[in-house]
């Protein structure tokens, strides 16, 4: 009974604090990567500075190139048709998804052309892509959508197909129109994982953006890495490679706050809200 | 007014097992009513169509043959004279409680002030003022079906179709859920059609009982306990209801599968 009383005494911040009992999520993440870090430092300096870099040498390549003023010409350019492209490929990826999960003869006369879409070997499509749309900014935003737009088009399109069929009967039982079932039941219900495509496709619009430099004309990130892999610079040629995958996790995290913030319920469902 | 008849409906579902073609009787020429302000319950084993009946009264399902009318007018889809309860609640999880009855009344079209007006006052009815902002995830299973009630309620519908709405939840809850749909029939008087596999439930809260086993209709008793009801416990104890209990139990048991 005493342990009751003093329970309901505290405060709901003291009940919280003393449940949070183990290491942070990030502290683990820091940790990891300084030891990944540390380790590469180590072995990296053993080998030819041809053959591999590491972590400090990179450090002072990357700062050369940032104090030249290089880097973020580079940036600029490199992400004006990322950015383009993976937006163009969510706003056509997710309403074309919901239609095509959303009707059955939109599914069976284009859930086809997305399935092998998914697997279209882009690499070789690039120089059919660049007669048709030269060689400048236009060709590498299609090189970017392309390679984006079917993980988050298949993802939705799954998802819609996942939605229980007795949330859709609800809908319909209140003798709600298709569209409203589709934008109010089907649309949230499906978030999960829409949010899961947006964030495959970062992994995938970063490749296609390095591919789109280096086959159309050389420029940006894509360009560093050329010019200086050619000038057997190693350690410059790593520095886009790095950023590119900093960028990638610091986007991973973006669309993580932004599914907390539209979709909070999946992370209370699952009890991921705490952390 | 708010009358359901059952005008032989007959279901039949083509079900492929093992490549083999089968024909599956769900519901066979089933007839009855429901009386304006009525509660019937329909029971029997799981399988033997009641549920399908129910789906064919909200208009989820369409009869093969036959056809189920609500006070004269044949059903045809889904419609607001009919209020629909699931048995696991179904609540939107994205939405409160409040945005989760508020839906239905959008779909009848209600906007502005009066929305969440009626909305807050059927929650009220059901007893969940408190947690209208809730979601889902943080109502226990009584709350939710709860919510589901008031839903169905909101849209004042001509009559409500329960499904097995109580069947998940814990004995406890599920005793104070059916004295707590007793009170709110006693107060709106709905007719209510309630799907239940439970033969306490089908007693203690209908006015007459229809058996079905294998998509027929077996038999249709009525249920000699009058009303209100205001505790339950004590209608346990009645010899009423321990012999109709027993006459419910005998007809599912012992009745014949063909008439």
């Amino acid at each position: 009974m005493v342990d009751i009383v003093e329970r309901q005494d505290q405060s709901a911040a003291q009940i919280e604090a003393a449940e949070r009992r183990p290491l942070p999520r990030w502290v683990i993440t820091v940790i990891s990567v300084a030891f990944a870090l540390v380790l590469w430092e180590i072995f990296g300096r053993r080998i030819n500075p041809v053959f591999g870099s590491y972590p400090t040498a990179i450090a002072a390549a990357a700062w050369e190139l940032a104090r030249s003023g290089q880097l973020a010409d580079a940036l600029y350019q490199s992400l004006r048709p990322f950015a383009a492209g993976y937006a163009l490929a969510i706003v056509v990826g997710v309403p074309l998804g919901l239609f095509i999960g959303g009707f059955r003869t939109a599914e069976a006369a284009l859930g086809i052309y997305i399935t092998a879409g998914y697997a279209m070997p882009l690499v070789a499509l690039v120089p059919l892509l660049i007669l048709w749309l030269g060689l400048g900014f236009a060709v590498k935003v299609a090189v970017v959508f392309l390679m984006a737009l079917f993980p988050i088009c298949i993802n939705t399109w799954l998802g819609v197909t996942a939605v229980p069929k007795t949330l859709i009967e609800v809908g319909k039982s209140f003798v709600a129109p298709d569209w409203v079932i589709l934008r109010r039941i089907v649309l949230p219900a499906t978030l999960p994982y829409i949010m899961a495509g947006v964030r495959l496709a970062v992994g995938r619009a970063v490749v296609a953006m390095v591919i789109a430099e280096f086959f159309t004309t050389i420029s940006g990130l894509g360009a560093v890495i050329i010019n200086s892999a050619n000038n057997f610079d190693t350690a410059t040629m790593f520095v886009p490679i790095v950023i590119l995958m900093v960028m990638a996790i610091g986007l991973n995290w973006l669309i993580g706050v932004i599914e907390h913030r539209v979709a909070p319920w999946q992370a209370e469902i699952a009890g991921r809200d705490r952390e | 007014m708010g009358e359901v008849t059952f005008h032989d409906v007959s279901k039949r579902f083509a079900l492929r097992v093992e490549g083999e073609l089968h024909h599956v009787r769900a519901l066979d020429n089933v007839s009855f009513s429901v009386r304006d302000g009525e509660i019937v319950a329909l029971i029997g084993p799981s399988g033997c169509g009641k549920t399908t009946a129910l789906r064919v009264a909200m208009g989820l399902d369409a009869a093969t043959s036959g056809r189920v009318t609500v006070d004269g007018r044949g059903v045809a889809g889904c419609g607001h004279d009919r209020g629909m309860v699931f048995q696991h609640a179904e609540l939107l999880p994205w939405l409160s409680a409040l945005q989760n009855v508020m839906f239905g009344l959008e779909m009848k079209g209600m906007r502005g002030e009066a929305l969440r007006a009626t909305a807050e006052k059927y929650l009220d009815l059901v007893g969940l003022a408190e947690s209208k902002n809730r979601r889902p995830h943080q109502l226990s299973g009584g709350m939710k079906q709860r919510v589901g009630i008031a839903r169905a309620l909101a849209i004042d519908p001509k009559v409500l179709l329960m499904d097995e709405p109580f069947g998940a939840l814990d004995a406890q809850t599920r005793e104070t859920m059916q004295a707590e749909l007793l009170d709110i029939h006693q107060r709106t008087r709905k007719t209510i059609l309630f799907v239940t596999h439970d033969l306490d439930e089908a007693v203690l809260i209908a006015d007459r009982i229809v058996v079905m086993k294998a998509g027929r209709v077996c038999d249709v008793m009525a249920v000699p306990l009058g009303r209100p009801r205001p505790d339950l416990g004590i209608v346990r104890g009645t010899p009423e209801f321990a012999e109709t209990r027993y006459k419910v139990w005998r007809a599912l048991h012992d009745a014949p599968t063909v008439h």
